[in-house]
């Protein structure tokens, strides 16, 4: 069976994000997995018995400062040589910033058709896609060279399937063009226990209605009550009640969760551009009219000062 | 220093948006079109480059020949002139196709800093910028949400789910801009009056030497094969909240196993 190349997402903090999961659970019915890890030294080991956990039958790793020093260029310059030396079935990666930039690169570099922000993709390589704020879905195919697809997080469960993966190591041969762009800084911001924002399995969010930035311990109580993460209307972030990393909607990140709890949002179309797909849509607004009604599977009409912290106290009842 | 600004024409994010049935394309005619979001911010950041350091603004864009009210209405802001690449041919254009054509123009035009937005309302797939420093070899300082200018040293802050990172390079370089970068300003009366009169330069696949079979439906390197829309969803149970709204909603998440 051929390869199928698994960019993998994974950070020294959380480990293998589980969007690289997902895609090893698709790489699956593509084809032979083999997950790319490109990172500082040492992160293939690292990620390896994760990464084996779910079928990845290969790891090839490219590390050090040379990969990881710069932005993306150097590791799309090493992907393109492993695609040309292994003539993968597909290429996969994830749908975030860095994993469509180097979607790009590659694109260029092999001059390949390429997809982005699939949910879905078929033994034939047909990518499904939810455009125009969840409102449409779109069959789509590369039609020069392989399916190079990148996989919105959140789209498939992931399916353990165990292997033993053999770590090979690449030679990195990267041009100076490669590294035009110098990383001289990464800053971790401060980050609770919560899950990331895309990978939640339930996402709280608060808008223009939770009123003020102290109101927002609200959202975050209920949140970590239900092991989820905190997100964000564009109204709440523009008037600095939370910051702009956990924006939901257009300008924001795509959420697909199994919950989503809107607190204080009245569902404008951009916000339901990062939301719609969510599972089950669950809102507390005090105006009956809300637009957000129209897609909550269940709704509280009311204050969310009074609902919030009574359900809160509930939860915690329950436990 | 001498700035290009790339600007896309996008279909209205806040009114409906659809494929056109014939041919699978974004519905561009009858949608009302708006310049992208993302793309006024890299404007501004344009601008305020040149009141702080000198030099020209030229707006740059890829589209039919409808865009050119984006493109007047870029003009209105401040940017001193700008080129319009239009030719029927691109209709159908995949984006590496978009970037070939976005390249060439950009060979012409000797930008020390080409800003861009991170990514466009209706494709979404923030790979132009990306696309165009391969192509032309500079550097891309993508997702910005700070940019530094110091002679021709640049430097951004990009965020990152883990925190940012401070990424540095030196012209000439494209630059993307996120919205949190700045805040564009309003045109003025006098802006607007202005930008009416601005030099705006049409260019064709001819001018640009690109071959009208690498882009449009013949160039494409990906297809869209159908389309259909999502079962629009139902609202569903509504509670007035008469003292139990609470509690009401943890029933509800119990019964669905949340909780
Ligand atoms: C190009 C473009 C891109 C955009 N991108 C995004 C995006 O990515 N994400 C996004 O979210 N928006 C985006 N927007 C903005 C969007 O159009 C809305 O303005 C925004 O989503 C509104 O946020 P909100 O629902 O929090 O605020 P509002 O619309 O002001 O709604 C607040 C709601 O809170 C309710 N409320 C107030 N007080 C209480 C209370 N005590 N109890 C219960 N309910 C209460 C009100 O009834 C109201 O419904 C974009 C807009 C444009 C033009
Ligand atoms: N046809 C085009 N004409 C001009 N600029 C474009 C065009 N397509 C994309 N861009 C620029 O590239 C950015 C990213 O677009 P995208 O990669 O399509 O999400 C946009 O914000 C624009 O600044």
């Amino acid at each position: 069976m051929a390869e199928v190349l698994v960019v993998v997402e994974a950070s020294q903090a959380a480990g293998v994000k589980k969007v690289t999961l997902e895609m090893l659970t698709i790489a699956r019915t593509l084809g032979s997995p083999s997950a790319v890890v490109l990172g500082g030294a040492g992160a293939a080991a690292a990620f390896a018995a994760k990464l084996g956990e779910f079928g990845a039958e290969k790891i090839y790793a490219a590390e050090g400062d040379e990969v990881d020093g710069y932005l993306v260029a150097p590791k799309a310059t090493v992907i393109a040589e492993l695609v040309k030396s292994v003539q993968p079935a597909a290429v996969l990666l994830g749908s975030t910033q860095e994993g469509k930039e180097i979607a790009a690169r590659l694109a260029i570099k092999l001059d390949n058709g390429l997809l982005t922000d699939a949910v879905d993709v078929a033994a034939d390589g047909t990518a499904t896609q939810v455009v125009f704020a969840g409102s449409t879905i779109v069959k789509s195919k590369v039609t020069k060279g392989l399916p190079i697809v990148t996989i919105r997080p959140n789209s498939t469960t992931p399916v353990p399937a165990a292997a033993t993966p053999a770590v090979e190591q690449l030679t990195i041969a990267v041009s100076d063009t490669d590294k035009l762009a110098k990383v001289v800084e990464r800053v971790a911001e401060q980050k609770g226990s919560r899950p990331e924002l895309t990978e939640a399995g339930i996402v709280v969010s608060g808008g223009r209605g939770i009123g003020n930035a102290d109101n927002f311990k609200l959202v975050e109580e209920l949140a970590d009550l239900l092991g989820g993460a905190v997100g964000a209307s564009r109204a709440a972030v523009d008037s600095g009640y939370y910051p702009h990393q956990f924006q939901v909607g257009q300008t924001g990140k795509t959420v697909s969760p199994q919950l989503y709890l809107a607190l204080g949002i009245s569902g404008a179309i951009q916000h339901r551009a990062g939301m719609q797909t969510s599972k089950t849509i669950v809102a507390v607004n005090k105006d009956a009219e809300a637009p957000i009604f129209e897609l909550a599977d269940f709704g509280v009409v009311g204050d969310l000062f009074k609902v919030v912290p009574q359900a809160a106290e509930e939860i915690r009842k329950r436990k | 220093m001498n700035i290009v600004v790339l600007v896309k024409q996008v279909p209205d994010s806040g009114a409906e948006r659809t494929l056109s049935a014939s041919d699978n394309t974004v519905e561009r005619g009858s949608a009302s079109n708006v310049i992208n979001e993302m793309d006024e911010y890299a404007i501004e950041e344009a601008l305020k480059i040149k009141e702080a350091h000198g030099g020209e603004v030229t707006v740059l864009t890829v589209g039919p020949a409808g865009a050119t009210d984006s493109i007047r209405k870029a003009l209105s802001m401040g940017p001193d002139k700008a080129v319009h690449v239009q030719d029927d041919a691109l209709h159908g254009s995949c984006a590496v196709a978009t970037s070939k054509v976005l390249a060439a123009a950009l060979g012409q035009l000797n930008a020390d800093l080409i800003l861009c937005g991170a990514e466009s309302t209706d494709g979404r797939v923030q790979v132009v910028p990306h696309m165009l420093a391969e192509r032309l070899g500079v550097a891309a300082l993508t997702g910005a949400r700070k940019l530094t200018v110091d002679g021709s040293q640049l430097t951004i802050e990009r965020q990152t789910d883990e925190g940012y990172e401070v990424v540095t390079a030196s012209t000439p370089a494209i630059v993307s801009v996120w919205d949190t970068i700045n805040e564009p300003r309003y045109p003025s009366f006098k802006g607007i009056m202005a930008a009416k009169k601005k030099p705006l330069q049409s260019l064709t696949l001819g001018d640009l030497g690109v071959a009208a079979d690498e882009v449009g439906f013949a160039g494409a390197s990906s297809q869209v094969l159908e389309f259909a829309k999502r079962p629009a969803r139902n609202g569903g149970a509504k509670v007035i909240d008469e003292g139990n709204g609470g509690g009401e909603l943890v029933a509800y998440l119990a019964t669905e196993k949340f909780v």
